[in-house]
């Protein structure tokens, strides 16, 4: 399943065409997976969630243009924790995901460590996600000055919700990318989804459009309504190909929707914001691109799929407790100061 | 022989001539200046950086993700706390991502009293640093120490805090680093950039470096001895030393002093002989005494040695005020001094069985 997205993906890249058929697809798949992982939560398949359902109209047409694989000379991603769409469109399987979800061993990103949608996938230079806000944005120049110096034209792509953009680390990251003759290749994100948990943004912000910030660092920015793919694509083909090109940084704002809270905390219920996959979906039906029995028949395929992933997942094994040193340093555990055992 | 400044200097030449650092950073740490303390002068990849703590461990830690070998710097201690979520996720990524992404990068960063440097250029960062797991921790006392654990934390594939002792870092050492010239007024004229002219065309001139390294987790002793163990690092150990002998001529007492050189890993094998060896325990730091690192080290030895001891383990440390303060009269009971290691040494050795 992989190799058909990353194929997929490498075409989207190098022809710049959309392929709306695909797009459509692919938002569908993301919606479903977090779909059902908002439903583990509730049959005890999973602890917590949070996730990234609104934000598929912009996260699949960036994952699918991003140049994906490993090391300097392809794209780094430095995400939050509504990024799955991104994953999805690169071609992570869903059961992937579902597996940090129900914490099973068998979680590639994280090994059952940490909670779902924190990604971390080397070959694909997916940086370890974290929940602290925004550290992404401090962390993200050191892979962009990694990349200025090797040449080539792959970039670094780092992106996060507005609350966050009020940390210091968002200011770090426009100073760093714009030093003078020293600017780096970075995209970097905005998700406005106009709420930091349960707080409006407008009502703890002065500023109404934050990438406008940038222009004080002399960083090109714009915005793009991130319910609209192909208003995304477009100016993710745009802004992608400058930053690939100039090797400067691009400072872009998305206006997206966030269907389902904060996270299973406030309850994970679906609330009345714009929904990017319904509107699509209506759209692509009426151009005629698809009938609403494709599309239903699109949306069983991948709840079936997210279903079969679970079912798979809840056979596979838990962590077990005596690995919990692993992987603390490179190159093994220093013998001293002795390890507790593991509390049993 | 080198000073401290020049050990780091010599052995960062070293890390971006032959062990792959492409970049040594920090404020004031390019030229003209080659930071605060010299330490980075004449380097051909140092750069200066914003006036951004944050920029700088998170930069230092992307590079790492991309497999490169920074070397950044926190122009003191006192300034690294903003950053520390940075540097606990630094600690947590190989872990977190099951091995996928080690954080290869050395955050170095002087730290301790004894510049008269008042509240926030006085701070001792041992207790935090040991407290972030997934970071190595060094802190050496003598140039040539300074040098090998250099080389071995950029060699190293984990985050590595490399701290180093401010009150200490112009002090010539009495061993010699492997290739330095004999005479240091010769090191000097090859790797001192010219006081008060002009260096816009000043290069050094750089001694031949065999390879060398000392292993980061292995402490060293420095003075052996029958009568009580004393562990400490940092600014204290040429204290502890210079007590120790004062004890021994004075009154026959013989104390085993021991640098621990790397705070973690560190040589838990020549701590737990020795104080099984001696029975008596002093672990002499800086660093303000509430939830102090020499505290751990005594509740393992405790742990480990507590049916050898003969006497209860003390921890002599600074006083747990909210910083070193101005006035001489104020370091000077703040932090341990030569007396009072001196007179703590002798009582641990003179309680009774």
């Amino acid at each position: 399943m992989s190799d058909v997205h990353g194929s997929a993906q490498v075409q989207a890249r190098r022809s710049a065409q959309m392929d709306v058929r695909q797009v459509y697809r692919l938002m569908a798949k993301a919606r479903a997976l977090e779909e059902r992982m908002i439903r583990m939560t509730r049959s005890n398949d999973g602890y917590f969630w949070i996730g990234g359902p609104g934000e598929e109209a912009f996260n699949v047409p960036l994952g699918l243009l991003i140049k994906r694989g490993q090391g300097p000379a392809f794209d780094y991603l430095h995400h939050h924790y509504r990024s799955s769409a991104i994953l999805v469109a690169m071609g992570l399987p869903l059961i992937d995901a579902i597996r940090q979800m129900a914490q099973r061993a068998t979680d590639p990103n994280s090994g059952g460590r940490n909670f779902v949608n924190h990604f971390a996938k080397r070959e694909w230079n997916v940086v370890p996600g974290a929940s602290t806000i925004e550290t992404q944005y401090s962390i993200a120049p050191g892979t962009a000055l990694a990349q200025a110096r090797h040449g080539g034209n792959g970039i670094t792509i780092v992106n996060g919700g507005d609350a966050g953009s009020s940390e210091g680390d968002f200011a770090t990251c426009l100073n760093w990318s714009s030093r003078p003759g020293r600017e780096l290749p970075m995209l970097i994100l905005i998700m406005n989804n106009n709420w930091g948990i349960s707080t409006p943004f407008e009502s703890v912000h002065g500023d109404r459009i934050i990438a406008r910030r940038a222009e004080a660092f002399g960083i090109r920015w714009g915005t793009v309504n991130g319910n609209d793919p192909v208003a995304s694509w477009r100016k993710l083909v745009e802004v992608m190909a400058y930053v690939r090109k100039e090797r400067k940084p691009y400072c872009l704002e998305a206006y997206v929707s966030r269907l389902h809270g904060h996270s299973s905390s406030s309850g994970a219920g679906r609330v009345q914001e714009p929904d990017c996959l319904e509107m699509f979906g209506r759209d692509l039906v009426e151009r005629e691109i698809l009938t609403a029995a494709e599309i239903e028949s699109i949306q069983a395929e991948y709840e079936r799929e997210a279903m079969d992933a679970l079912l798979q997942a809840r056979q596979e094994p838990e962590p077990d407790g005596d690995t919990i040193y692993d992987h603390t340093f490179a190159g093994g555990t220093p013998g001293w100061p002795p390890l507790h055992k593991p509390f049993v | 022989m080198a000073t401290l400044a020049q050990a780091i200097r010599l052995a960062l030449h070293v890390g971006e001539t032959r062990l792959g650092v492409t970049d040594v950073f920090g404020e004031d740490v390019g030229p003209p200046l080659g930071g605060v303390f010299t330490c980075t002068q004449g380097l051909a990849t140092a750069w200066n950086t914003p006036l951004d703590e944050r920029g700088i461990v998170g930069t230092a830690f992307g590079l790492a993700l991309a497999g490169e070998r920074p070397v950044a710097e926190i122009q003191f201690c006192d300034y690294i706390y903003n950053t520390i979520d940075l540097l606990k996720l630094a600690g947590n990524c190989c872990w977190s991502s099951m091995g996928q992404f080690p954080v290869p990068m050395v955050l170095m960063s002087p730290v301790g009293s004894g510049i008269h440097g008042s509240i926030y250029h006085s701070h001792s960062f041992d207790a935090i640093a040991t407290h972030i797991p997934g970071w190595k921790v060094v802190l050496p006392s003598t140039p040539l120490d300074t040098y090998g654990l250099m080389i071995a934390a950029i060699k190293d594939p984990n985050p590595v805090m490399f701290l180093y002792p401010k009150a200490l870092i112009r002090h010539q050492g009495t061993e010699k680093i492997p290739g330095e010239p004999d005479d240091p007024k010769v090191l000097s004229r090859m790797i001192d950039a010219p006081v008060g002219s002009s260096r816009e065309h000043w290069r050094p001139s750089w001694p031949d470096l065999p390879d060398f390294e000392i292993p980061i987790g292995s402490a060293k002793c420095c003075r052996p001895g029958e009568h009580l163990t004393v562990l400490t690092y940092g600014r204290t150990v040429p204290l502890c030393e210079q007590a120790a002998q004062k004890l021994f001529e004075q009154e026959g007492i013989s104390a085993e002093v021991i640098d621990l050189r790397t705070l973690f890993p560190y040589d838990g094998e020549m701590i737990l002989a020795s104080t099984r060896k001696t029975g008596r325990l002093l672990v002499v730091n800086e660093d303000t005494e509430v939830t102090n690192f020499g505290e751990h080290l005594i509740r393992v030895l405790t742990e480990h040695c507590f049916y050898h001891l003969q006497a209860p383990p003390r921890l002599l440390a600074g006083a747990n005020t909210p910083g070193v303060g101005l006035s001489w009269n104020l370091e000077r009971v703040s932090v341990p001094q030569l007396d009072a290691i001196h007179a703590a040494m002798r009582e641990v050795a003179m309680t009774e069985a």
